[in-house]
């Protein structure tokens, strides 16, 4: 079980504390789909890179488990079962995918388990085993193997940000297809931070965080009725307003 | 057969990725003398009689065979100077793998300047590797300086692979290809540096030939102290293509200076360059980090792969 306790993140920018993140609290349970979702530039990457350890709170705390994570850098997080996928996966020149994805997974993987890992996320899998990870690939090849990487090995609690962006809607599709295939299995707690209303459709709880606060949590049969009938502004959300 | 000390042995490993044994068309060159050799039946090699070197001549009949020609120097202040000349017939395909292996363990300067000429003929295909390594407990210098020339006949393909990946102080490389009509030239670069080394890299490419084109490929590492020069060059006097990509990852106090330099004498020569230098991209060493590797881990991991 996740649980994120009063997190604040005032960075610096020049020279002057700016407010990014205002005491976000919530829980996660095991099994539990959480969707982040909320206007853009509100703080729902943040919140995901504080998770993962790539930005560090000024106050706050975040337990997996019952044990309290706050200091540990990314690759403890990684080794105590977190993982991320990032909406703006880097590239790597020389690094071939089949390569990418052994080392997300910690050992040489075999080729049909690469085939099956890009597969899943709608990529001809042969087509790409010994492509680079570098500018021959388009951004939405990058985010399917970013996504791939993720699913490589098992983790506690899997955070995927806005997993949807520069996807086709073919592929879309498919990622949606894992996501539920990953939910129904109720091994892995999931947080998606998305516009998507097919993806926030998936949610047990959705979350909504505008200008760095919690502006609603709670169940989707809760939450979403105010997002499609506009009690919550519906710009947080990616389909037709509906309000 | 000759037997071969366990430094000889372990350099070897280092050098010869395909992995030297003494059979087929071979010769090892041992401080300073050839210790060893073999012929094929399609492929010869004879000892220049006017000054150090060998001549090695590969048949037109020569199809997936393989040349080693490695050379291992041993002993501190040894300067070891040698002529190695390629003549590979017409529709040849063959791959010559060279290298060479510095074991200093003394306080004088050792140096090896391998200068080796291919004479390609027509639809050949060549693929030579050269890698150049360095290891031993002295303070005397491990000191490369290879020269390589290339003439390529008519729809010839060669491919130049080389690595310089650990150990060597200081290098030198010069590079001259000249291009016939619809000759392929593939050119791979990998270098690594640390510490005070210090390596220049000049190459001069000459698209004489209409349809020829070249790609060159260069990665780099600069670590510590050291500092790198590149300094590729093509020259398109036909109608030809040719790409340059120099890339380079610089960390510590490292100097690298990139200068591809493209010249077209010809209305329908297309040449591009393309150089970047730069530190490791954070956000990399984060994606790894994501993954359960820690930063010297992950470092490790993406030098490795930028140099594959």
């Amino acid at each position: 079980m996740l649980e994120v306790k009063n997190l604040v993140f005032h960075p610096l920018e020049n020279g002057l504390e700016i407010s990014i993140i205002e005491n976000v609290s919530f829980t996660v349970e095991p099994g539990e789909m959480l969707v982040i979702t909320g206007p853009n530039g509100g703080g729902k990457s943040t919140v995901a890179r504080l998770l993962m350890g790539i930005e560090k709170p000024d106050s706050g705390s975040i337990c997996l488990d019952g044990t309290d994570i706050t200091d540990w850098s990314i690759a403890q997080r990684a080794n105590a079962g977190i993982g991320f996928a990032f909406q703006q996966p880097p590239r790597f020149k020389g690094m071939t995918v089949k390569r990418l994805l052994s080392i997300s997974a910690g050992n040489e993987l075999p080729e049909n388990k690469c085939c099956d890992l890009l597969s899943g996320v709608g990529l001809c899998a042969r087509e790409y085993l010994n492509r680079e990870v570098d500018n021959t690939l388009s951004g939405g090849e990058m985010k399917r193997i970013e996504i791939a990487t993720v699913l490589a090995k098992p983790h506690k609690l899997c955070v995927f940000d806005e997993p949807e962006a520069g996807i086709d809607l073919w592929s879309f599709s498919m990622l949606v297809d894992q996501f539920e295939k990953l939910h129904e299995e109720k091994k892995e707690s999931l947080i998606l931070i998305s516009h998507q209303e097919k993806i926030i459709q998936m949610a047990d709880r959705i979350m909504v965080i505008r200008d760095g606060r919690v502006d609603a949590l709670g169940p989707k049969e809760q939450i979403l009725p105010m997002l499609l009938h506009g009690e919550k502004d519906c710009t947080c959300m990616n389909s037709p307003c509906r309000a | 057969m000759a037997n071969l000390d366990q430094i000889t042995e372990s350099l070897l490993t280092q050098i010869d990725s395909e992995g030297f044994k003494q059979e087929g068309a071979y010769n090892l060159r041992y401080n300073g003398y050839s210790l060893c050799h073999g012929n094929t039946e399609h492929i010869t090699i004879r000892r220049k009689e006017d000054k150090q070197g060998i001549d090695v001549y590969i048949s037109g009949e020569t199809k997936g065979e393989q040349v080693h020609i490695p050379v291992v120097v041993a002993t501190s202040g040894m300067v070891d100077v040698v002529y190695n000349d390629f003549y590979i017939g017409e529709g040849a395909e063959v791959t010559i793998v060279a290298g060479c292996g510095i074991h200093n363990s003394g306080c004088n300067d050792s140096r090896h300047d391998g200068i080796h000429s291919f004479h390609v003929g027509k639809n050949a295909n060549v693929r030579y590797e050269e890698k150049h390594y360095g290891e031993g407990t002295g303070t005397g210098a491990r000191i490369l300086n290879p020269v390589t020339k290339i003439f390529m006949e008519e729809n010839s393909v060669f491919t130049l692979d080389t690595a310089q990946i650990k150990g060597v102080d200081s290098t030198k490389r010069e590079t001259e290809v000249v291009m016939g009509n619809d000759a392929k030239l593939f050119v791979i670069e990998k270098l690594m540096t640390h510490d005070d080394q210090n390596a220049i890299s000049d190459m001069d490419i000459y698209l004489n030939g209409t349809g020829s084109s070249a790609q060159i490929t260069s990665r780099s590492v600069a670590r510590g102290k050291s500092r790198q020069v590149f300094h590729p060059k093509a020259i398109g006097n036909a109608l030809c293509h040719a790409h340059i990509q120099c890339d380079s990852i610089i960390m510590d106090q490292a100097e690298v200076c990139s200068i591809p330099e493209i010249d077209a004498k010809h209305v329908d020569a297309a040449i591009i360059h393309e150089a970047a230098i730069g530190r490791i991209n954070s956000e990399q060493l984060i994606k790894l980090n994501t993954f359960g590797l820690d930063d010297e881990a992950a470092e490790a991991i993406i030098i490795e792969n930028f140099l594959n």
